[in-house]
């Protein structure tokens, strides 16, 4: 037997070894575990602010930790600092390249980072010396656009791409620290774990991978979805996984248990999810799809509890503040609505 | 040569899947557990579960009533 064929036949062992340990610990399953929980009552939520500005789609938000501040990005080619309470423009930063995908802020407030079809990650300064916003860094490495980028610091970011790998960078060198190879298909998207020691990619080969930051190594590799998943954040205490797909599906996976615990899915829902988000005690989640709706459910009864009716087109975005009072969302029809 | 290449890659994901099978896990009924007494936990101070009075919702506008 050639080493390929034996190989091939070590991957089939260790991949039947997975799925049959998962099977040891599936002593019961979530739904019969909250059979005796009540659904959440209907949530009703009412748009408070709209955000006006923006001259094209907006594809990406992302809130500031004082849950008042946020950034959009839109392919008008501008990024914009928003004060959701007074609807102000702190700031209006153009973009060299306006084929945007992304944005994210950093912790501290000091930095946005943005990126897109130019294969880039640029970080901005919003407290620069003269008050200017530039250009601080552009990180340029990967091969494929920019998907995602979160903050782990001022001085770390960490990067999802079309080229099918995440990248952990050192801003101040400008130089790639980590590079976590294994997608076989476009990363769509990521998360940071509430500890910051690991991170969650989806991608458009159906799964999705937990990382280890500092060990630099993929732990964990979930699957079911059967599309591309566009959007993944953490349960807030960190033990578990959302995910969201073209498959109009959302799912639930908990990290210690190693397997899929929840689907959130109902036949009237057709189109594809974009963007997912938790509520502040985990127990709804929000999540926005192409037919225009953000839809709501009860995370442990996987009912739908609710619907946010009120952008004319794709809903792309979506994040909930630190503090739990506010959903934002951030549409093609290049409109951000807050709800609460 | 592609064909060391696809053994190179063969061999990586042999290593991925050792260490993805190696790892620790616990059973769902304590997963479930936890994750619902989280939920129940941080219940009261979710506010977009719980609801805001208006007093307290900075995105409201508080305008006082005006009687003509």
């Amino acid at each position: 037997m050639g080493e390929m064929e034996e190989l091939r036949k070590e991957m089939e062992n260790l991949k039947d070894q997975i799925t049959a340990a998962r099977k040891t610990f599936q002593d019961s399953t979530l739904q019969e575990a909250a059979a005796g929980v009540t659904v959440v009552g209907r949530v009703q939520l009412k748009t408070r602010k709209t955000l006006r500005g923006h001259l094209a789609k907006i594809y990406a938000m992302h809130w500031g930790t004082d849950s008042t501040l946020c950034v959009s990005a839109s392919q008008d080619g501008k990024l914009i600092v928003w004060d959701t309470i007074t609807t102000n423009k702190v700031n209006a930063i153009p973009l060299k390249s306006s084929w945007v995908m992304t944005c994210a802020y950093a912790p501290s407030g000091n930095l946005v980072a943005c990126g897109g079809l130019d294969n880039m990650c640029s970080i901005y300064n919003l407290k620069g010396k003269d008050g200017n916003v530039k250009v601080m860094r552009e990180l340029a490495a990967h091969t494929g656009y920019l998907s995602c980028c979160r903050f782990l610091s001022d001085t770390e970011i960490i990067t999802s791409s079309g080229d099918c790998t995440c990248v952990l960078w050192d801003i101040e060198t400008g130089t790639q620290k980590t590079v976590f190879a294994g997608h076989q298909g476009d990363a769509m998207s990521l998360g940071v774990s509430p500890d910051f020691k690991y991170f969650i990619s989806g991608a458009c080969d159906f799964t999705a991978k937990l990382w280890d930051i500092r060990e630099a190594e993929c732990r964990q590799t979930f699957g079911g979805h059967e599309s591309d998943i566009n959007a993944i954040g953490f349960f807030p205490n960190g033990n578990a996984v959302i995910t969201g797909s073209d498959d109009a599906t959302c799912k639930l996976y908990d990290l210690r248990a190693d397997q899929e615990l929840l689907t959130y899915q109902d036949s009237s829902i057709m189109c594809g999810v974009t963007s997912l988000a938790p509520s502040k005690s985990g127990r709804l989640l929000l999540a926005g799809h192409d037919d225009f709706n953000v839809n709501i459910w009860d995370m442990l009864k996987a009912e739908r509890v609710g619907v946010l009716a009120g952008h004319d087109n794709r809903v792309s975005c979506i994040g909930v503040s630190s503090d739990g009072m506010a959903c934002c969302t951030g549409s093609w029809d290049s409109f951000l609505k807050i709800w609460n | 040569m592609s064909t060391t290449n696809n053994i190179a890659q063969a061999r990586k994901l042999v290593e991925q899947l050792r260490i993805e099978a190696g790892i620790e896990r616990i059973k769902v009924s304590k997963a479930a557990a936890d994750l619902m007494s989280y939920c129940e936990q941080h219940a009261r101070t979710d506010p977009l579960l719980v609801g805001i009075p208006t007093s307290d919702n900075p995105f409201k506008d508080k305008k006082p009533c005006i009687i003509l």
